[in-house]
């Protein structure tokens, strides 16, 4: 049997205590290999720069995807757009090892959001809340991540997002088995999903940070926050050293609880990309409002 | 009560944890050098074997854990647990603990979209089908004479033992079925000269 939900949360479950990290070219795929990302995204533009360049941001290049794909021999993953299934069907066609359907690319759809369901390639989405996070997953959604606020290299948002998540899940788990189906109904989540949840403790899912992180520390936190890994957009290519930074990083996901590891790690690791204060965006332009 | 390293540099190490206390031992996660002293047993998890070979180097630990393999510690290794474990990787230069005298290939189904379930006829845990779950999984390709295979799919090596180390190309830590991780702690108290 393939495509079963199993294998599809499975390969998420294998890519715990990692980073994935984007790439846009084949020999950036090889660097962040070589520094242990356990996944790569491959992309057409970092969000930093669909930030700065503006237009609608779609699909990466096939030519471009096969090229990482051949590069390297780790999961490769690629972005659709929400609500393109089309874009989300040829990245399946292509082979790729998971599909991101994420708000760094320009919605296409503005009520609904792609039936994972149907696939056999398993997808990842982002949430900022635990409402979000279970329509997702209802969706098919076989792995979650924080939106965060991507290509600012500011990871406040992020923070704010797996805070609200691990907070709704601690008062749903803790209600009153009469009070679920209203929470549930107020939050925007699925009644079985958050049933789910309740059974578990935890999201059904993994769920990793994304959307800001740019150094070993804010990925620390993150692991510390309680998320299982991390993706870093940006935060490598656009910094000095994306070799020693990318090296720092998945370290410091592993090994997030020694304050001495991180520190030793953090050493030189030269300029971080330059960040965006979240206030200095418009509400309109922020990628995490993307998503219904 | 036994102690088992459950090797916690990246991957589904939650799972073997929770698997091994189910069955009756005692679990510490092995993230540095110094968690290494005091193990009986070694678990490697399933995750990206590129990853977790990279931090056993970087993180000092590849020598001293092979050192305790060379001395007799048990072992088992899932899917890139077992890529780990293998003398050597198909096509690769990454670290390896060469406790299994065998040769891995990664991914040798093909890719996610080729991952697959299976039921698996494994003689030596019983007569009922393991739940046999393939992700992006390899293969064992070459055996050495110490080396039984425990179980095959379409005439190729998805589980093996050779003395006591166990490893398989599937994932008995996302099912319920416990029984493999038992007979590993079953493994673990036998003698090793009666397993060569």
């Amino acid at each position: 049997m393939k495509g079963t939900l199993r294998l599809k949360t499975g390969l998420a479950e294998m890519l715990k205590g990692g980073v994935i990290m984007d790439v846009t070219t084949p020999e950036q795929a090889k660097i962040a290999e070589n520094a242990g990302a356990c996944s790569v995204m491959a992309l057409e533009r970092v969000p930093a720069d669909i930030r700065a360049q503006g237009g609608v941001a779609r699909m990466a290049d096939p030519t471009v995807v096969k090229r990482i794909m051949d590069a390297v021999s780790i999961p490769v993953m690629a972005k659709a757009r929400i609500g393109h299934f089309v874009e989300a069907r040829i990245l399946e066609a292509l082979g790729v090892d998971y599909i991101d359907e994420s708000e760094v690319l320009t919605p296409a759809d503005d009520k609904h959001h792609i039936d994972k369901r149907a696939f056999t390639v398993p997808f990842v989405c982002g949430c900022r809340n635990l409402g979000e996070a279970l329509r997702r997953i209802a969706e098919g959604a076989a792995m979650i991540r924080t939106k965060g606020e991507p290509g600012t290299g500011n990871v406040v948002e992020a923070v704010r997002h797996c805070r609200q998540v691990m907070d709704e899940i601690r008062i749903l788990c803790a209600l009153p088995e009469d009070e679920v189906a209203n929470y549930a109904k107020n939050c925007g989540a699925p009644l079985e999903a958050a049933l789910a949840v309740r059974r578990k403790g935890r999201l059904p899912v993994v769920n990793f940070a994304a959307g800001g992180i740019a150094t070993p520390a804010d990925a620390a936190l993150m692991m510390h926050l309680g998320c299982d890994g991390v993706f870093v957009g940006s935060g490598i290519f656009k910094s000095d050293q994306p070799e020693k930074r990318a090296r720092a990083i998945v370290q410091a996901v592993t090994n997030y609880k020694d304050y001495g590891v991180l520190a030793e790690i953090s050493h030189d690791l030269g300029e971080a990309m330059s960040g965006l204060e979240i206030s200095s965006i418009a509400p309109a332009e922020r990628m995490q409002e993307r998503g219904w | 009560m036994l102690t088992v390293g459950v090797l916690a540099l990246q991957g589904a190490f939650r799972e073997h944890a929770a698997a091994v206390r189910r069955v009756g031992a005692r679990v510490r996660e092995l993230r540095q050098r110094g968690h290494i002293d005091g193990i009986d047993a070694l678990i490697i998890p399933g995750g990206e074997s590129t990853t977790i070979g990279k931090l056993l180097v970087e993180l000092d630990m590849l020598a001293p854990l092979k050192e305790r393999l060379q001395a007799g510690m048990p072992a088992y290794g899932s899917c890139a647990g077992l890529i780990l474990l293998c003398k050597t990787i198909e096509n690769s230069d990454q670290p390896s603990l060469g406790a299994l005298d065998a040769s891995a290939r990664r991914n040798a189904f093909g890719r996610q979209a080729d991952s697959f379930e299976a039921p698996l006829s494994i003689p030596e845990i019983g007569d009922a089908p393991f739940p046999g779950v393939f992700i992006r999984a390899p293969v064992i390709t070459r055996v050495g004479p110490q080396i039984r295979v425990l179980a095959s799919v379409d005439g190729r090596a998805v589980a093996v033992r050779q003395g006591r180390t166990l490893a398989t190309s599937f994932h008995p830590e996302l099912t319920r079925d416990m029984r493999l991780h038992r007979y590993f702690i079953g493994m673990c108290g036998e003698q090793t000269s009666e397993n060569l």
